[in-house]
């Protein structure tokens, strides 16, 4: 009997752990040390419940779309993490109830969105690469005419 | 019925001529990031509805990804639901 409540919590935690991502959109109202704060509260739940985080991104004042809760813009921050999927109802719940926050997504990641979001860190997606070659060739561009010019 | 569309196609070459293929399958891309809305708005016409499969001859696997990315775009307030001159 204790071998098989000693065993079942390390399979379950095993099997669980999956790679997350959320976006979070918090309200234009707060100000930026109030958003700062919000996301540090929400960075401290996902590692105090045993997540670890990969990733994050703060796209700050982005304007939105379409209104939400009659406002136009909204602070957007990414977490990109690791975490049991019983951990991801907590957290809901603490979104749900947090009236800092418009709108949330959670999004499974499976192989291939986790290869393509550490390509983009990486800057090797083929439209970054494209970019990159596009801005080094201008730069060549005008020193060349800086030369010409000289 | 095959003659007859031989005849029609015959008339409009060009239509023969360009073969609508699909982009992801093309350029190996196996992942549509949601996030990425400049990317999304080539696939949904000017009031922001997603444009079918017969325009843009995307899979039908990657048609299905494509419609889940722009949803969740649109849950995020990324992409519009309903909008008026998108492009």
């Amino acid at each position: 009997m204790d071998k098989v409540l000693s065993l079942q919590p390390q399979n379950t935690i095993s099997m669980n752990t999956k790679t997350y991502e959320t976006v979070i959109i918090l309200t234009p109202v707060l100000s930026e040390q109030q958003m700062q704060e919000a996301v540090a509260g929400y960075r401290g739940l996902i590692t105090d419940n045993g997540g670890e985080i990969v990733h994050e991104e703060n796209w700050g004042l982005t304007k939105l779309a379409y209104p939400i809760d009659k406002k136009g813009t909204g602070f957007y921050h990414l977490f990109e993490y690791k975490a049991d999927s019983q951990f991801i109802k907590t957290m809901e719940i603490a979104f749900r109830r947090d009236e800092r926050l418009m709108r949330y997504l959670t999004v499974k990641l499976d192989k291939w969105a986790i290869e393509f979001n550490q390509k983009k860190r990486n800057g090797e997606l083929h439209g970054q690469k494209m970019q990159a070659a596009a801005k080094a060739a201008a730069k060549k561009k005008v020193e060349l005419e800086d030369e010409d010019d000289e | 019925m095959s003659k007859d569309s031989n005849f029609i196609f015959n008339q409009t070459p060009q239509v023969l001529q360009q073969k609508k293929y699909c982009r992801f399958k093309k350029h190996g891309i196996k992942y549509i990031d949601y996030k990425d809305k400049d990317f999304l708005l080539k696939f949904v016409n000017e009031q922001g509805r997603i444009l079918p499969r017969r325009i843009t001859g995307t899979s039908l696997k990657y048609q299905r990804k494509m419609s889940e990315a722009i949803k969740r775009a649109r849950h995020l307030a990324l992409l519009p639901f309903v909008a008026d001159g998108l492009k």
